[in-house]
């Protein structure tokens, strides 16, 4: 499709987004009147930039159905991803938002190669989570063979992948190169081994780690992106060029801002990404901020396509890390000890990688009023914390217990993080 | 017959220890009793020093984690069997220990560091079976 085409199309789309959302959502309707907006006043794509931004707040503040434009009965499936303070990130799809994921998805692994031919091992969690069953109605959808077994238990996904002849692997990155690890520690073969393509995403990954999976698994690995508040997975998504991930426009209107001024940018400078996604039934969102900062490139790439790509994300414009594919914020934890008696919201989170899987430390002060010189009374505070936080967090993270007053405060910004992943 | 004891939080960090003994040297406190509970990532360390409540104010502006704990101290015949007849007193009487340490003082006699649950009923239990405790004006020269 020319740019402009595409551009005329997502300008029909945004003008009867804005007045569906207008219509039907009190949010925007206050929204767009606070900032003096009638939904006429959109009428092609260039009025884009008049409209305001929607955040993961106005999102929490509208939990859990506040943004949906339809009633209940047209909903038919709910995602959540963690949100702070136990409250998560609320998604609903209509079976027409199915319908179109299922064709991003689908959009998707053709571009990995994927056809009817293929075995689709797909590794990635199911449930809340989009990953798992967002990739899989796009894996039936090309006519693959599915084998939902979901992430975790290694032995048994590298045994399928064996007997199978899986030929098509999607999983986090890091699963993939722990995957690909355990084939080397188990000695299996690589002639065994069928797999061709992975498609991998949700967490940020680097192009040494591409070159591991690569190596390890004898697979091209294509990265995909996505986020549920968007759609799930199936946003953007790289083609055999390797050379950035093309958004699927057509659904997800894209730009880039300057995280401080709001401004947009041109193409090729580094901001946050910003989409609108125009076609979606029971949940549009008036440009909503990813936090993702990247770049958008709209130069024709070599695969023939003109959808403008999108580089790996290169950071955050929040706090926001990503560990095991899970959005943890380090307001989660801090919340968590707050809410408990015995302890104050002195920490630190401490994220590294060991065998391509990442793990969390949080490293909690002990207060001296409440400090128990039982090894019992420490141990059961230690067991507390670990519950409480991996039950907001939704992932596990070990608990250390260490002496007051260690943690650096600093006079502005306390340092809550230290990533030794090195992902960008 | 409630004996004054220091608790500790110590990370698992070379020199940390080293720096608490340190600060007491300087203070010019002695140790009388000592034993630490570790762990893979701390330790709580036990003890008896001369002047506790100086010794505890001291320790905090260092910053360190620690606190004043009541424990009893018994004092048993330093040869076989002398523990266990202590014990065997304290269990018939269904009295649950938290914690104990033990040292020898001296050729003849040796004291027990003793943390239950009822601190009261321990010290009945034992005066009852006319076991030795040290009194707090002997115990933090012991």
């Amino acid at each position: 499709m020319e740019r402009e085409e595409l551009r005329k199309l997502q300008g029909e789309r945004l003008r009867e987004m804005v007045q569906r959302v207008y219509d039907k959502v009190p949010f925007y309707r206050n929204k767009l009147q606070d900032t003096g907006i009638e939904p006429g006043d959109i009428r092609s794509i260039e009025d884009l930039n008049k409209l305001p931004f929607t955040t993961k707040q106005d999102l929490r503040d509208n939990y859990p159905f506040g943004l949906f434009t339809v009633p209940q009965h047209d909903i038919v499936r709910l995602h959540a991803s963690s949100g702070t303070t136990g409250k998560s990130t609320v998604v609903g799809y209509t079976h027409n938002d199915i319908s179109m994921w299922t064709e991003v998805v689908a959009r998707s692994l053709t571009m990995a190669g994927v056809t009817n031919s293929d075995i689709v091992q797909i590794a990635y969690g199911y449930g809340l989570f989009t990953g798992g069953l967002g990739v899989h109605y796009g894996a039936e959808k090309v006519g693959a063979s599915v084998i939902p077994i979901s992430g975790g238990n290694t032995k048994k996904q590298l045994q399928l992948m064996e007997d199978f002849g899986s030929t098509a692997l999607a999983c986090t990155p890091s699963y993939a190169a722990f995957l690909g690890e355990a084939l080397v520690e188990e000695q299996i073969d690589r002639k065994k081994i069928r797999l061709k393509a992975g498609i991998f995403g949700a967490e940020p990954w680097t192009e040494e780690m591409r070159t591991q999976i690569q190596n390890l698994l004898g697979i091209k690995a294509y990265d995909i992106y996505g986020l549920s508040e968007i759609i799930g997975p199936g946003v953007s998504m790289e083609c055999h060029c390797q050379n950035g991930m093309h958004i699927f426009e057509d659904h997800f209107i894209p730009e880039i801002i300057n995280p401080d001024t709001c401004e947009v940018l041109p193409y090729g400078e580094l901001g946050e990404l910003v989409f609108t996604p125009a076609t979606k039934e029971a949940m549009p969102l008036v440009r909503y901020r990813t936090r993702d900062l990247t770049r958008l490139h709209a130069e024709k790439c070599d695969c023939g396509r003109t959808l403008v790509r999108m580089e790996k994300c290169v950071g955050r414009s929040d706090d926001m890390l990503i560990i095991r594919g899970v959005n943890v914020f380090p307001s989660q934890v801090e919340s968590v000890l707050l809410e408990m008696s015995e302890t104050k919201p002195h920490y630190l989170l401490v994220v590294s990688r060991e065998n391509n899987l990442d793990t969390l430390e949080i490293q909690v002060e002990v207060e001296p009023q409440f400090f128990s010189d039982e090894v019992k009374e420490l141990e059961g505070l230690r067991k507390r914390i670990h519950a409480n936080i991996s039950s907001i967090l939704g992932i596990s993270a070990s608990i250390r217990l260490v002496e007051p007053n260690t943690i650096e405060r600093s006079m502005g910004k306390a340092q809550r993080v230290i990533d030794k992943r090195k992902l960008t | 017959m409630i004996i004054k004891q220091l608790s500790v939080f110590l990370e698992n960090r070379t020199g940390r220890l080293t720096e608490l003994t340190g600060a007491l040297a300087e203070h010019d406190i002695n140790i009388s009793a000592f034993s630490i509970a570790d762990t893979t990532d701390y330790g709580i360390l036990r003890m008896i020093v001369g002047r506790p409540e100086l010794a505890e104010t001291i320790l905090r502006e260092k910053g360190f984690a620690v606190k004043i704990t009541e424990v009893v101290c018994m004092i048993i015949p330093h040869r076989p069997g002398g523990l266990h007849k202590a014990l065997q007193i304290i269990s018939d009487n269904n009295v649950a220990i938290d914690y104990m340490y033990a040292f020898a003082s001296g050729e003849c006699q040796a004291t027990v560091v003793i943390r239950a649950d009822s601190l009261q009923k321990i010290i009945a239990v034992l005066q009852e079976h006319k076991m030795e405790l040290l009194q707090e004006g002997d115990v933090y020269q012991v």
